[in-house]
């Protein structure tokens, strides 16, 4: 989790990502932050997540996206 | 409480449609072009519906007709009780239809249709299509002289609610519109279009080379459609082409019309070849440089063409009847005031 | 059958009648009738292109799904005998399975569209290239009509078939329903293009007859039949007079044709919209918004999030995420880092994922170049002022640069931009947009914009009354949908207030709207696409 929230913290260094469970409905992260973390995310926690996986319920909150990579993780 | 609450529920449908159709009504009534100061011509049509219709002769077409024969002329001389039912460009399967309009009221003695729109094969212009078919009361005919006219781009909806086709036209209201929202002046006598101004035919241009001189297939399926159902009534069906000598009457015209009278035992009378019979003088008996007669012209191919009504079509004299004197009196009251009118306006003296 | 023909609106009404006559059980059935009917008279020959686009895809996302059941069962009946390597390469076959119905289906469903929509347009390049070679030779067109909606319906298919392959719906089994998904009337003629997920959970739904919802849906459609009618269709004529004659009307009237040609094609396109999501609405369906405003957008990546949204999110869920997480790109990615450094070796797959999505872009909207160069120009813009997002920032904060006047001047910055770009969209020719652009740049001519010259156009001061009060309806109505449905604020109004208000409405389009003879009313801007 704290690797996550360093990463997160690099795209918008003025979210907090602890509290906010919005990122994609309030249109905090755009395509672009999306696809830079995903590109992190696989490198930093050799996990392989899929264009199937970009939805909203999974990168709303930081919360929810370090349990997709905790999901990927054990399927791995 | 629930009844009142149903009750006023329906009271609110029904007055908010109420309010609806009238505010249509109304807007529909207003768009609509009047043809009372300028293109008489689209009002005449409609003016028919409001005549006591026993008339034995029936005049049906274009300006040919409307603008050379005058019903008041065959009344006085003749008493003979006739109407045109002529409007701007009418094509002849409008004519035919506006025959079964006629119908549904009356069966003439005589029909008197004029040849030159034979020419025309489908309807040249929306406009024309507007003038006659509007003026016309909603009736099977009527539907059918749409269909038979409407050109690709028109819509039969647009005939049924006139306001789609005019909505545009609140840019260009005038007083007139207001003035006759409701009553129309009346335009024309008996359907005839009065003009006495002067305007001698010069050199006129003859006619251009056409492709084809042979009218088409639908002209001429209307022409025998109208045939038959004369004869159907016991019409006699007279043929008729104006001393206009512009637009160009082609000889191949003539000699199809001449062929398809002769073939049919009908009466065919071109005015262009009855110049020394009817006594049209070109210089004096034209408004228009030749195109259309004059009252003075039209009077004297009223009186040529009533001669051959009552002479040899037997039409009969009802200046005996007192109710129909009665009327025709008044008609020619207004007859008199209008002409008087329009000497004042083009500064003539009545000849 | 054009949203404005009468034959339309009697359709729809007879449609609308019909469907809370019949049992409710019976009303996707009469839909799915009702948009074949429709699909029939817009041109029998289309036919078999939605039928085999309809089938194909339903097989093979039923076969996908049936895949993924068999493979649970299996999985699940050889649960302990399995090692986690056998189960492994199962799922590996059956995936191989999986992909191969996938990959058929999309190929030929886009392998259509890519023929009667580009053929022509390869053609073309061709000859132009034999003609720079110096060839004799020239392949002659094919005479191939573009059948009604072909892009938005291909697109809403091959969409469902991808979510039903990643899972994220369940696969529809019955071909009819499934038929009416990909030709539901109302979104043929200009979309929206609907997702699986959302149009289902509506589309096949009881509706039984609710006055609320139907007068909401026939509202909606009258205020796209005024943004259509009265605008749209008045102002195109102005449009076409300053495209049609590109030696007389430069210079000045660049701006006044780019400043048209905005106000046009929102009027057309999202009053379009509005008319297909207000009929779906009186049937008491739902469709996904298109649009939100987006002339108010502070900069060019916003108003692409506002402006035919459903078109903009299927280029990002199914191009432009996979492409930019897919094995090659991350490893492309990883190659660049390290090779050309941080900033830009992390930008350049994006780059490059984004330039495809915008080459997509361009040329769904038309087969031609000025598509083309007109979607990459919009890269490009976007592209730039992602990558210069620091500096702006550091400007921002030194000038503090965050009040409304800076934020108006956005606003007017982002609509010129787009304006600007949709050149190449209006004089449908790459070298014709650069040489008026260039006019414009170099106008002399200001003084047409005040001495009446604009009153030639075709427009008369009535029309521009119009279009001018038109413009602050439109504008007024934006900004008050803000804070909340407009139609909501006007349904909590007494009843007089409300009949005035839409029957005035109902009015204006009567009277103002530019339909009938004496108007060509123009073929929606989209509905070829």
């Amino acid at each position: 989790m704290e690797e996550l929230l360093e990463i997160l913290g690099e795209l918008h260094p003025d979210v907090d990502y602890e509290v906010e469970e919005a990122l994609i409905d309030d249109k905090i992260l755009d395509s672009f932050d999306i696809v830079s973390l995903i590109a992190e995310i696989n490198d930093t926690f050799d996990v392989a997540i899929t264009a199937k996986d970009i939805v909203p319920e999974n990168f709303n909150s930081a919360k929810a996206l370090y349990a997709l990579i905790q999901r990927l993780e054990e399927e791995a | 409480m629930e009844r009142k609450e149903k009750m006023r529920k329906i009271i609110k449908i029904a007055g908010s449609a109420l309010v609806v159709l009238v505010t249509l009504w109304l807007l529909q009534r207003l768009l609509i072009p009047k043809y009372v100061d300028d293109v008489v011509e689209g009002a005449f049509i409609a003016e028919y519906y409001g005549e006591e219709k026993d008339f034995d002769v029936i005049f049906i077409g274009d300006c040919e007709v409307y603008e050379n024969f005058s019903p008041a002329v065959l009344w006085q001389e003749y008493g003979i009780n006739s109407y045109i039912r002529g409007s701007a460009q009418q094509y002849i399967w409008q004519s035919y239809y506006l025959l079964e309009d006629t119908l549904r009221y009356e069966v003439p003695e005589v029909l008197v249709f004029n040849v030159l729109s034979l020419q025309y094969n489908e309807s040249q212009r929306e406009a024309y299509n507007r003038m006659t078919l509007e003026g016309m009361e909603w009736s099977l005919p009527k539907v059918k002289a749409i269909l038979a006219s409407m050109k690709p781009e028109e819509e039969f909806l647009d005939y049924v609610f006139p306001i789609l086709r005019y909505h545009s036209r609140w840019s260009e209201l005038t007083g007139a519109d207001v003035q006759y929202l409701f009553d129309k002046k009346q335009v024309s006598h008996n359907g005839y279009y009065m003009r006495v101004d002067v305007k001698a035919a010069g050199d006129v241009p003859g006619g251009r080379v056409l492709g084809d001189y042979n009218f088409g297939e639908k002209a001429w399926e209307y022409l025998d459609k109208m045939r038959k159902l004369c004869d159907e009534k016991g019409i006699q069906l007279v043929l008729v082409k104006a001393p206009s000598i512009y637009p160009y009457w082609y000889p191949e015209w003539e000699d199809q019309v001449e062929e398809y009278a002769a073939e049919h035992g009908l009466r065919y009378l071109n005015f262009l070849e009855l110049r020394e019979e009817t006594g049209i003088d070109y210089d004096t008996d034209t408004y228009d440089g030749g195109l259309h007669m004059n009252l003075s012209g039209a009077e004297k191919l009223s009186r040529y063409l009533g001669r051959m009504l009552s002479e040899e079509l037997g039409v009969p004299d009802r200046r005996g009847e007192e109710a129909l004197a009665g009327r025709w009196e008044a008609k020619l009251a207004a007859y008199e005031a209008e002409k008087q009118a329009q000497y004042a306006y083009y500064d003539m003296e009545e000849p | 059958m054009l949203f404005t023909s009468y034959g339309f609106l009697g359709f729809i009404a007879i449609v609308f009648v019909l469907y809370y006559l019949i049992p409710r059980k019976c009303q996707w059935g009469l839909l799915l009738a009702a948009s074949y009917l429709f699909y029939f008279f817009a041109g029998p020959e289309y036919l078999p292109y939605i039928l085999v686009t309809t089938v194909t895809v339903y097989i093979a996302a039923l076969r996908i799904g049936k895949n993924e059941e068999a493979q649970a069962v299996y999985l699940k009946a050889h649960k302990a005998d399995l090692s986690r390597e056998e189960k492994k390469a199962y799922k590996e076959t059956q995936k191989k399975i999986r992909r191969r119905w996938i990959l058929a289906a999309i190929l030929l469903n886009m392998g259509i569209l890519a023929v009667v929509k580009y053929t022509n347009f390869a053609i073309a390049n061709v000859n132009s290239l034999l003609g720079a070679l110096g060839r004799e030779g020239r392949l002659s067109f094919l005479d191939l009509a573009l059948p009604l909606g072909i892009s938005f319906y291909t697109f809403q298919a091959v969409g469902y078939l991808i979510d039903v392959y990643r899972g994220t719906v369940q696969v529809e089994r019955n071909l009819f329903r499934f038929a009416l998904f990909v030709s539901f009337f109302p979104q043929l003629v200009q979309g929206p293009i609907s997702r699986f997920g959302d149009l289902s959970e509506t589309l096949y739904k009881e509706h039984p007859f609710e006055g609320r919802t139907v007068s909401y849906g026939l509202q909606r459609m009258l205020f796209g039949y005024f943004k259509k009618m009265v605008i749209a269709d008045r102002i195109l004529v102005g449009v076409n007079a300053i495209i049609g004659d590109t030696g007389q009307y430069a210079g000045a009237y660049v701006l006044v044709g780019m400043l048209f040609y905005a106000l046009e094609l929102y009027a057309d396109f999202t009053g379009g919209i509005d008319i297909t999501i207000g009929i779906a609405e009186t049937l008491g369906i739902r469709l996904t918004e298109n649009f939100e405003r987006p002339y108010s957008s502070r900069s060019l990546k916003e108003f692409w999030r506002r402006w035919h949204i459903t078109m903009g999110t299927w280029f990002r869920d199914y191009i432009f995420y996979p492409l930019s997480v897919s094995r090659p790109m991350q490893k492309f990615t990883r190659f660049s880092r390290s090779h050309l450094g941080e900033t830009v070796g992390k930008r350049l797959p994006v780059y490059l994922a984004s330039f495809t999505v915008w080459f997509a872009t361009g040329i769904w909207h038309g087969a031609s170049w000025n598509f083309v160069v007109w979607g990459l120009g919009n890269w490009l813009v976007l592209m730039v002022s992602e990558s210069l997002e620091p500096v702006y920032e550091r400007f921002h904060r030194r000038f503090g640069a965050g009040g409304k006047c800076y934020h108006l001047f956005e606003v007017v910055r982002t609509f010129l931009l787009v304006a600007c770009l949709r050149l190449f969209d209006c004089y449908r020719s790459v070298p014709v947009t650069f040489q008026m652009f260039g006019s414009l740049l170099s106008a002399r001519n200001w003084n047409i914009l005040w001495d009446g010259s604009l009153l030639a156009l075709g427009l008369s001061a009535l029309d521009y009354g119009i279009l001018a009060l038109g413009a602050v309806a439109l504008v007024s109505v934006s900004l008050l949908g803000r804070r909340g449905s407009v139609r909501d604020r006007i349904a909590r109004k007494p009843y007089p207030v409300r009949f005035v208000v839409w029957y005035g409405l109902f009015l204006v389009v009567l009277l103002m709207g530019a339909y009938g003879i004496g108007y060509d009313a123009s073929q929606f801007i989209y509905n070829q696409f």
